[in-house]
């Protein structure tokens, strides 16, 4: 199987709570693969596994081929895995131009450059301007990051993660705290998006998941209990127990 | 790069060309002292500089700074004493050494945050005080007299007031031109992002570590140049150089400045060296009086006179509210 990523029986634990337990899942390139699940199921605990922030305790992850089970966050991005934030995590008080291009920058080889002024290189600044302008936000390009809406640092966010040019892209709730037209035009960017990346997607919205996602990987108390294409999810019976029942309960639907 | 006519740029502008000119009223208004007392200021003022790039780019809460002014200055005096006056060895020496021990110190303490940076720095600049005070051979408790300023080609002759100041001068503007190009490098966003989120940073992709490392080493190295001149200026070098008072006296020049705005230090260096000389010639008990001053620039003036000065006169256009 021809799988972008390979995530073979990855565990977390923190203390006695079991965060995830024995995942297996395989996104192929090209997918949007929606990752969903009751709070507490180990979503974010998941991206943080992918991304590198949290170290798994067993279990291997292979991205395009290569192991990236132990490399720190910054080698990870490198490979082209990029990963966008649940609670919005953006350098405030720097310009929105500023935080896309250091995204770009990143992903330009080493830093070590004292002298010349990094806001004057066309290098930096046309890609992450191109990445503002796929994301709507190139008219705030000079704001200060701390002055945007939320839906727009939503959109910020999405932008940083792209001006990388990343192979693949896990996003953390992206249509979190989002208004209706807010998030339909998060939902019409991210089906754009899926034609060029492969994508990894955490949300709670499920008009949106079943919107988008080509697979559908479902979580509960940090297990997959199911995986499959959106119909088959819609139609299993212990999702539909475990998880979209207790949502129909509870009046979301 | 063009500069635009605000009151704040006006006064920077003002306030260096004041410095320049300040050895001519000093000739003229018979007043050496007042030069004397300018050459320190311009010294540390390039020490607050140092800071300020670690302080108030890096956001790296550096309790330990007067360290490099002390290492800087025994390096200056431990040479001249063995008889290497000439600066040509001096100099590059205090700062080899002054890199080294930054290199060291912020290997260890760039590993902890928040309060145990803090107080890891500090322990190291003790460490350091405790050190040069033990060294019978040079002084110790007592410190070291520097019977020769160091030995440059002819022209140059640091034991002349008015030469040495421009030096001083030459030096500290020559410090803060590399504070300002290196904080607007890619080197210097890097510094500034990982101030602002560190985490974010190594998510996108930055190893943040060796970055901050390099910049505790590049202020380090500078700030012990600023100890090789403290040393030239007062002829002598003792462990009260690098006691954990002068790494607070640096600290608050920088806050009273303006963190993070690159002429800030200087602005701060002046006001409290000029304060504390003031205050004391009227009441003994002027720290009474200068503490309440701080505080009140802490509490209402966030920016420091930086702050201040950018927000006197017409504001630039908000393109918030465009």
């Amino acid at each position: 199987m021809s799988a972008l990523l390979q995530v073979e029986n990855l565990a977390k634990r923190f203390g006695g709570i079991i965060a995830t337990d024995d995942i297996v899942l395989n996104v192929a390139a090209g997918e949007l693969h929606a990752v969903i699940g009751p709070n507490g199921a180990g979503k974010t605990t998941l991206i943080a596994q992918l991304s590198g922030q949290l170290m798994a305790d067993s279990g291997r992850i292979h991205f395009e081929g290569h192991d990236i089970t132990r490399l720190p966050p910054y080698k990870r991005s490198a490979l082209g895995l990029a990963r966008s934030f649940q609670i919005t995590s953006l350098f405030l008080d720097f310009s929105v131009l500023d935080n896309v291009a250091l995204a770009v920058q990143a992903r330009a080889g080493h830093s070590f450059h004292f002298w010349r002024d990094a806001r004057t290189e066309t290098a930096l600044r046309e890609p992450a301007r191109a990445a503002l302008a796929r994301v709507g936000l190139d008219k705030r390009a000079d704001w200060p990051a701390s002055a945007l809406s939320h839906g727009e640092h939503r959109q910020l966010e999405l932008a940083m993660a792209l001006a990388g040019s990343p192979r693949m892209l896990l996003l953390d709730e992206p249509m979190a705290g989002l208004g209706p037209e807010e998030s339909a035009r998060m939902v019409d960017m991210l089906r754009a998006l899926k034609k060029e990346l492969t994508i990894l997607l955490v949300e709670h919205d499920m008009e949106a998941v079943f919107a988008l996602a080509d697979r559908i990987t479902v979580l509960v108390y940090g297990r997959v209990i199911a995986s499959g294409k959106p119909d088959e999810i819609r139609n299993n019976a212990a999702v539909r127990d475990a998880y979209l029942g207790e949502n129909e309960g509870a009046g979301h639907g | 790069m063009t500069a635009k006519l605000t009151v704040r740029n006006v006064v920077v502008a003002a306030l260096l060309i004041a410095l320049a000119l300040l050895p001519v009223y000093a000739e003229f208004g018979g007043n050496r002292f007042v030069l004397t007392l300018f050459t320190r200021i311009v010294i540390l003022a390039m020490a607050a500089v140092s800071l300020n790039l670690i302080l108030g780019f890096g956001g790296m809460m550096s309790f330990g700074h007067a360290a490099y002014l002390g290492i800087g200055g025994y390096a200056v005096g431990i040479l001249a004493h063995e008889g290497v006056t000439s600066g040509f060895v001096q100099w590059p020496v205090a700062l080899a050494v002054s890199a080294l021990f930054a290199l060291v110190i912020g290997a260890l303490s760039l590993r902890t945050r928040g309060v145990y940076f803090i107080m890891i720095t500090l322990a190291f600049a003790q460490m350091a005080y405790y050190i040069v005070s033990g060294l019978a051979r040079y002084g110790g408790d007592d410190g070291l007299t520097i019977y020769k300023r160091s030995q440059f080609f002819e022209p140059l002759n640091l034991s002349s007031k008015v030469q040495f100041y421009y030096l001083c001068l030459a030096l500290l503007y020559g410090s803060v031109y590399v504070v300002y190009r290196l904080i607007n490098s890619r080197f210097g966003l890097v510094i500034q992002g990982a101030r602002s989120n560190d985490t974010r940073m190594r998510a996108i992709g930055f190893p943040t570590y060796r970055y901050k490392l390099a910049c505790f080493v590049i202020a380090g190295t500078m700030c012990g140049l600023s100890g090789a001149l403290l040393a030239n200026h007062t002829d002598f070098v003792s462990p009260a150089m690098m006691y954990w008072t002068r790494s607070g006296d640096l600290i608050i020049m920088v806050v009273l400045g303006g963190m993070g705005s690159v002429a800030g230090p200087v602005f701060g260096a002046v006001a409290l060296l000029v304060l504390e000389e003031v205050l004391s010639s009227i009441t003994e008990y002027w720290q009474i009086i200068l503490g309440p001053l701080l505080l009140l620039v802490v509490l209402f003036a966030r920016g420091g006179i930086d702050g201040l000065l950018r927000q006197a006169g017409p504001k630039p256009e908000q393109k918030v509210h465009q």
